[in-house]
């Protein structure tokens, strides 16, 4: 049997290799040549471990390795370290940086037997929503190259909705897997804050980022969740929970399900009629599977985007404190007079303009005089919208909702306009200040001067309740033919 | 947005830069003060919501001193840790002379 990535997700390709129908050498070399063939156009890939990848397909195919993924290629975002290969952040500041570490949710993957196939781009630091502001390159839109994949974890989104690799990792913290999934056709998953360890994921927000998967299906998204969750010693902040072991078992029915929908989610105007349309459709054909609709009130919606500018910046500007040309990372070349303009020149040559408009501003809302007025503010709206989202899930099992409010847009649209970009994620940041799951489907596409672009739905489920949303995101796949749909490449 | 109007002055702006030691150009801090001036006036609106009496939420998960047993465990290896280092000497990272002849700090 020969293999063709178009046709499959990762499941169904991992069956193929457990079964012997296709080797995992012969699905590594399929992507690998796909790679090869399409990466020069879609700059999804940064680097390429082609030598390492075979050898551990090799390694499947002779029994050495085993487990769930045996012999799956996976593309990692190049926000988590690995203990081979270069791990930059798409920064400068990192552009030698080789890890003496592996990433907890990398090793995890490995250790079920995965085949990572390379490091994908990303915006600088994760911080973008476009994929525009890495220091080498930018992922495009397969299913349009004039447009932006989203981001900040675009060059995952790229692979896998590109057939680059059967699933992908990546980072969301304002929504960095959920809008890229949206924008290229593909599931989603950010789960609950402290399911996954962070350990070895270069830091940006640390309450507020969170890994996950980007899939071909929901069922591929689950068993990728299942597999890196769970406490790690690594890291103090994963939650202290046994993961379910039914976690992954998509296809079991959800009683007496109620569909939460929110009037803040229908922005006067700002919806896309199309996006509109698919969310409009998605409340019927939940209804017409029995399910209850509520109406839900998040009153503090409207609110998010500026708590996240404050606490996101704050938190980042105190991360990005480490980068001082000292122990790791760039140092200038220039000459300098003391050890502030060391600091100082390194952290300028290495940053890219949005990592500094950032961490200025989180230096500035830190700081003395503007603390009370910006960033405890914030803390206690963001105490709002959590508290919004508790009372909505006293109500109903998932708000369903747009994932954004309108298909991807072009290269350079808003690249140099920090405000209109960061209103890209108005429909996904509060999920991570409140800390909860969220998961982007795709919902069909639309036509946008002549190209076929996908459009996304997003399901919002409580903390921890992870295993119920993709119970109820599968209903919704079932019942349409969206995750089949394929960019021509 | 003329800096007047602008939430935050090119001067404020040197001086976050300065505090988060970033080297700015006057070409940069000009155009940061616009685009940080724009950003700090949305952010404003949250001065419209009610916050009397609610707590700070810094974090959404409710834990607290998280400890590990207080056992001996191999540490990091030094010369992997100094690989990355700009610049090392032995086992140690090393900067350019920061003190002048004077000395003094």
């Amino acid at each position: 049997m020969t293999l063709d990535p178009t046709t499959t997700d990762m499941v169904g390709l991992r069956d193929s290799i457990a079964s012997k129908q296709v080797s995992a050498t012969e699905a590594t070399r399929t992507y690998l040549d796909r790679i090869a063939a399409h990466n020069d156009g879609l700059g999804a890939y940064l680097e390429v471990h082609d030598e390492r990848a075979l050898q551990r397909a090799a390694d499947v195919d002779s029994g050495k390795i085993t487990g769930e993924l045996a012999g799956v290629p996976i593309a990692v975002k190049d926000l988590f370290c690995t203990s081979y290969g270069h791990t930059t952040a798409s920064s400068r500041m990192l552009e030698h940086y080789r890890s003496p570490f592996t990433a907890t949710a990398v090793q995890r993957l490995e250790d079920a037997g995965a085949v990572i196939l390379g490091k994908t781009s990303m915006d600088e630091f994760a911080m973008g929503s476009s994929c525009e502001t890495c220091f080498r390159g930018g992922a495009k839109n397969p299913w349009d190259t004039t447009r932006v994949p989203g981001g900040s974890s675009g060059g995952s989104a790229a692979a896998v909705a590109a057939d680059l690799c059967a699933a992908a990792l990546g980072s969301d913290t304002g929504g960095s897997i959920r809008q890229p999934a949206a924008l290229t056709g593909t599931v989603g998953l950010k789960p609950t804050y402290g399911r996954i360890s962070r350990y070895g994921m270069v830091a940006f927000a640390s309450s507020l980022d969170q890994c996950g998967p980007f899939a071909r299906s929901v069922r591929d998204a689950a068993l990728l969740l299942r597999i890196m969750a769970g406490k790690d010693p690594m890291d103090g902040t994963t939650a202290p929970i046994v993961v379910e072991p039914d976690l992954a078992d998509v296809d079991q029915p959800v009683e007496s399900l109620r569909i939460g929908i929110a009037k803040q989610y229908i922005l006067e105007g700002a919806n896309d009629p199309a996006v509109q349309q698919a969310v409009d459709n998605a409340v019927k054909f939940y209804e017409s599977h029995g399910a209850t609709v509520v109406e839900v009130d998040l009153p503090h919606t409207r609110y998010g985007i500026p708590v996240y500018y404050v606490v996101a910046t704050a938190e980042c500007s105190s991360n990005l404190a480490r980068y001082d040309g000292v122990h790791f990372g760039h140092r200038t070349g220039e000459p300098v007079n003391d050890i502030v303009e060391l600091f100082s020149k390194s952290r300028a040559e290495g940053f890219g303009d949005e990592v500094k408009r950032r961490v200025m501003l989180g230096t500035y809302a830190l700081s003395s005089g503007y603390y009370d007025a910006y960033y405890n503010r914030a803390l206690k709206v963001r105490r709002r919208i959590k508290q919004d989202f508790d009372d909505a899930f006293l109500q109903c099992d998932a708000i369903l909702c747009p994932t954004t409010t309108a298909p991807a847009f072009k290269i350079g649209e808003k690249s140099d306009d920090p405000l209109s970009m960061y209103l890209n994620d108005v429909y996904t940041v509060n999920a991570n200040l409140a800390g909860i799951a969220g998961v982007s489907l795709p919902a069909g596409t639309t036509e946008v001067d002549g190209k076929q672009l996908p459009i996304g739905i997003q399901l919002l489920g409580d903390a921890f309740a992870e295993a119920k949303l993709l119970r109820i995101a599968r209903l919704y796949e079932e019942g349409h033919a969206h995750s089949a749909l394929r960019p021509s490449i | 947005m003329s800096n007047q109007a602008s939430p935050i002055s090119e001067d404020d702006v040197r001086h976050v830069a300065k505090l988060a030691r970033l080297t700015l150009t006057d070409e940069q801090a000009h155009h940061f003060t616009d685009q940080l001036g724009a950003v700090l006036g949305y952010i404003a609106q949250l001065g419209e919501v009610d916050i009397d009496g609610v707590e700070p939420l810094a974090h959404p998960l409710d834990l607290t001193n998280v400890f590990r047993d207080d056992a001996e465990q191999p540490g990091d290896d030094r010369d992997a840790m100094l690989a990355n280092a700009p610049d090392r000497q032995d086992a140690f990272f090393k900067v350019p002379k920061v003190l002048g002849d004077g000395g003094g700090a």
